[in-house]
């Protein structure tokens, strides 16, 4: 799966020549993903919409030295992604807040195989659930909530999340699939619950 | 299989599985193993299952619209500055 975002290259040229018209078209289609990763890695509109403003706003101060290596969706992620990463620093610091995720094996530790995808799909759209997934992620470490949302969320290859977060490969690989196990075994936890429930209900 | 539980071991070929990247000979090992280990079909099924619920959860996602008006405010100063982006 890939975002498979690329604007067309008169597009970029434009941009690239100081054209607002063309900015804030730029804005218009790319500011809501951008929010969304802000709503899912700061946890809260007021940060979500810091992150969003400070984004377009060094994207407008540094686009005149893109240089068309990457894409511009990929390098626009770069921008955004390292301005939530700073923030999240800048909280950590403030709070001393650890986020550290427990290691593979803790999370393995004791585990009991549940198969949940039986349960009725109301069970999967309820508020309960948006919820508790929201529970989850602030669960996983800085890191691999990013390279979840990038590859997993909005769509980006392998290749592009290791472009936007400055990290090889084999690092991205790495990090979402503990990220993955790590979700699924908290979802795991959640709707096991949802289906006792279910059987002492009849 | 583990005593406990699914395969280990299977985690990240699961997770490779699911994006289309096990080379074709690992994939068939896979999906063999697959056939005859309930808890690690569970776990595979589970595991697509969480990455479709987030995406679910995320498509109907849109910026509100106090947010874009802000952000417009904000990057009109900047044109209004005089200034062109990338300036």
């Amino acid at each position: 799966m890939s975002a498979a975002r690329q604007f067309p290259s008169e597009f970029v040229d434009r941009l690239i020549a100081g054209d607002w018209q063309a900015f804030n078209e730029l804005v218009d289609q790319t500011s809501a993903g951008i929010y969304g990763l802000g709503l899912r890695m700061l946890g809260n509109a007021q940060d979500a919409e810091d992150m969003l403003q400070e984004t377009f706003l060094k994207a407008h101060n540094a686009l005149r030295g893109f240089e068309k290596r990457s894409s511009l969706y990929t390098w626009l992620y770069r921008i955004a992604t390292n301005e939530a990463l700073m923030m999240l620093r800048r909280r950590k610091s403030e709070f001393h807040f650890d986020s550290e995720p427990v290691t593979q094996e803790e999370a393995e530790n004791g585990e009991e195989v549940v198969d949940w995808c039986c349960l009725p799909e109301k069970e999967f759209i309820s508020e309960e659930t948006r919820s508790e997934l929201t529970r989850a992620a602030v669960k996983l470490s800085n890191a691999m909530r990013m390279v979840f949302l990038l590859r997993d969320v909005r769509g980006f290859s392998t290749r592009e999340t290791a472009e936007i977060l400055q990290v090889n490969e084999e690092v991205v690989k790495t990090r979402l699939v503990r990220a993955r196990v790590k979700l699924r075994d908290e979802l795991s936890g959640y709707f096991r619950e949802r289906l006792q429930g279910q059987g002492n209900n009849g | 299989m583990g005593k406990r539980g699914h395969c280990k071991e299977h985690l990240r070929q699961f997770s490779d599985y699911i994006d289309g990247e096990l080379a074709p000979d690992i994939c068939a090992q896979l999906e063999a193993h697959l056939q005859e280990c309930r808890d690690c079909q569970v776990v595979m099924n589970t595991l697509q299952k969480t990455i479709d619920l987030y995406q679910v959860a995320e498509g109907e996602e849109t910026l509100p619209e106090g947010v874009r008006s802000r952000l417009f405010a904000r990057l009109q100063i900047a044109q209004s500055t005089g200034k062109k982006p990338g300036e």
